[in-house]
């Protein structure tokens, strides 16, 4: 498992991601799915464990990442550090910079590392378990998988199923893979071999928040001064040691669930860390539990969303989409086949995830001031040079202007979607799954002879179906209670 | 609070046209549809060779998925209106603009030369007018990039007036 140690390559691969994903998490608009994305060329030079490697240790640096601009500046460096706002930055304007990120690198690893134990011991289970699963129970699953998008903490229940469904319907574009009829090419023979994936992720992350950049140039942030990263003292260990146990667990949970993510965890991380606290009026005004709360979380759900990405090919969150479409280009299928065929490899993965979390603790504590200083490099510099590695990046791929401008088109309607309360993970997710779930539901067709009812013979597809039921009636369970 | 308040009064004084959950509703449904007619053109299977399906029912199913999701929106928007955005400013429009100059240059003459233009355009429109720094992201910047691309991934850029010039 500690493979990447042995290997200065790797090292030096773990190295660089994890600096480069410190980088992106510290700039708000980036984070750990564009930067992924936008590496993922780069990744043709690396072998396949490297490549995967790179990938896994900017999700791990990326997520903590965000925690910096988060109590610094309080502008979450990614939308998983969202709840971190509510209670590092008053704490920051309390003198205490250093003691609050202290505490959300201090709990940060401790979530990425609790995860990845999670992620070692759940991963080849949930792959034993899968052995059992025939086409009708991925198409089962993966309808379970979308059905969670209701729920993902981003933009209405409804809008976010709007928007998978786009997702899905995007990955119908060019020829059926089962009968070669081309369907909504309307004659451009570049169609035909459907969207990639990488245009439509640059631009409905990179070029939507340039555009949404573009708004906001008369922003000034407000930056709390930071003299050093203060380690935390006993008594914050006393106060948060049950908090940071409690929101691993979630943020490991929540990771697991198909399609959710950093964002749902960090949330309920810090809420359930204000319910089971003995000071919750102290929550929203620099609670140092509050912190520990939704970094924990944040964190321990990047090993989480890995279990069903390795285990079932099933993403377990717009960055771990990434990772699953490097997997495939490097000629990796994820799934309970790659358990057996090579272990190597999968502990490979899970030991670099390991290092990256130790490794992010280092960089995060002596290095934080150096990296929240990154923040001053101004828009009108950085995002046209953002543009100009995205267009070659998207080009590269395929070698294809076509893709340019199919990602120029996606950074447009990215930008809107997100205006009008859509999330645009959901369309990522779904063109992600939409093969897999117009795949299974047309074999297992043929299997059953047309009937549909025969979906409901199976009891683990039933279960999925259930569940996702549960995960539609959820959010307005939520509302609900809410209202009351 | 209270400008969402006065936002969401805002938005009922207006027609329901007018409203943002109307048009994006409408046009949401309007291009579905215009999605969902064009499936009745894609070619039908012999049922010898069809797999479960018909290759046009799964995205008829989505697009009227999507239909009847965006109808359920938008009754719930009447409920509940959402919150209007600020107005655009004109540095996004310009930034929309760049794409489209960026799209024409890279066309017609030359894609480096559209990622220099663009960056030039969009660093100078969002407030740069240090002559070291335009030229820092719009040529230094864009001649890395192709260093590196052509280099490391042995990429091959399209053919224009600029790119002629490296490879010939």
């Amino acid at each position: 498992m500690l493979t990447p140690l042995f290997s200065s390559k790797l090292l030096i691969v773990l190295l660089f991601g994890t600096l480069f994903g410190l980088i992106l998490g510290v700039l708000p608009g980036l984070g750990p799915t564009t930067g992924g994305a936008l590496i993922l060329p780069f990744t043709m030079t690396l072998d396949p464990l490297s490549a995967i490697v790179l990938l896994t240790s900017i999700y791990c640096a990326g997520t903590y990442g965000g925690a910096i601009t988060a109590v610094l500046i309080n502008t979450p460096g990614t939308p998983a550090a969202a709840a971190t706002c509510l209670d590092g930055y008053p704490l920051a304007q309390k003198g205490e910079a250093g003691r609050a990120l202290g505490m959300a690198t201090v709990s940060s690893t401790v979530g990425g590392i609790f995860s990845v134990i999670i992620l070692v011991f759940f991963a080849p289970l949930l792959a034993k378990l899968a052995y059992e699963f025939g086409q009708p129970e991925y198409f089962a699953l993966a309808i379970f998988g979308l059905t969670m998008l209701s729920s993902i903490g981003e933009g209405s229940p409804i809008k976010n199923l709007v928007a998978g469904a786009f997702g899905i319907l995007i990955s119908t574009i060019g020829k059926d893979f089962m009968t070669s009829i081309d369907r909504f090419t309307y004659g451009i023979n570049e169609l035909s071999v459907g969207i990639g994936f990488i245009p439509v992720v640059v631009g409905l992350f990179a070029i939507s928040e340039m555009l949404t950049q573009s708004t906001l140039l008369d922003q000034v942030f407000k930056r709390v001064a930071l003299k050093a990263v203060k380690l935390p003292t006993k008594d914050d260990y006393k106060k948060t040691w049950k908090t940071i146990l409690r929101s691993s667990g979630i943020g490991s949970f929540i990771g697991v669930l198909p399609a959710e993510g950093g964002t749902v965890a960090s949330l309920i991380g810090y809420s359930e860390a204000k319910r089971f606290s003995k000071n919750p009026e102290e929550f929203g005004k620099g609670s140092i539990e509050g912190i520990a709360g939704a970094e924990a979380a944040n964190n321990a759900a990047t090993g989480g969303a890995m279990v069903p990405t390795l285990a079932l090919g099933i993403p377990g969150s717009a960055t771990t989409a990434v990772i699953l479409t490097g997997l495939i280009i490097h000629g990796v299928r994820p799934g309970p086949d790659l358990f057996r065929e090579q272990p190597d490899f999968l502990y490979g993965i899970f030991g670099a995830m390991l290092i990256a979390n130790v490794l992010f603790f280092i960089f995060g504590f002596f290095g934080a001031k150096v990296f929240a200083r990154i923040t001053l490099v101004p828009n009108k510099i950085l995002w046209p040079m953002i543009f100009a590695v995205s267009v070659c990046g998207t080009y590269s791929l395929s070698q294809s202007i076509i893709d340019v401008w199919i990602m120029l088109f996606f950074g447009v309607l990215g930008f809107f979607m997100r205006r009008f309360g859509f999330s645009v993970v959901p369309v990522i997710i779904g063109l992600i799954l939409g093969e897999l779930v117009e795949g299974t539901l047309r074999q297992s067709l043929v299997i059953f002879d047309g009937n549909w009812l025969m979906f409901l013979t199976r009891p683990i597809a039933l279960t999925f179906f259930i569940l996702s039921l549960i995960a539609l009636a959820f959010p307005l369970l939520r509302s609900k209670k809410q209202k009351k | 609070m209270n400008n969402v308040r006065k936002q969401k009064r805002a938005n009922k004084s207006l027609p329901f046209f007018f409203k943002d959950e109307f048009k994006v509703s409408f046009i949401i449904v309007f291009i579905s549809i215009i999605l969902l007619i064009s499936t009745f053109s894609f070619d039908i299977v012999p049922p010898i060779l069809n797999r479960g399906i018909q290759p046009a029912t799964f995205p008829k199913a989505l697009l009227i998925l999507i239909i009847s999701l965006t109808l359920i929106i938008y009754y719930l928007s009447i409920k509940n209106p959402w919150k209007i955005g600020k107005k655009l400013p004109k540095s996004f429009f310009l930034t929309l603009l760049s794409f489209l100059i960026f799209v024409i240059i890279s066309k017609t003459l030359d894609f480096f030369l559209a990622i220099s233009v663009l960056s030039i355009f969009v660093s100078y429109n969002w407030g740069e007018k240090r002559i070291f720094y335009l030229f820092l992201v719009g040529i230094i910047f864009p001649i890395l990039v192709f260093i590196f691309f052509e280099t490391i991934l042995g990429l091959r850029f399209p053919p224009g007036i600029i790119t002629n010039l490296y490879y010939y």
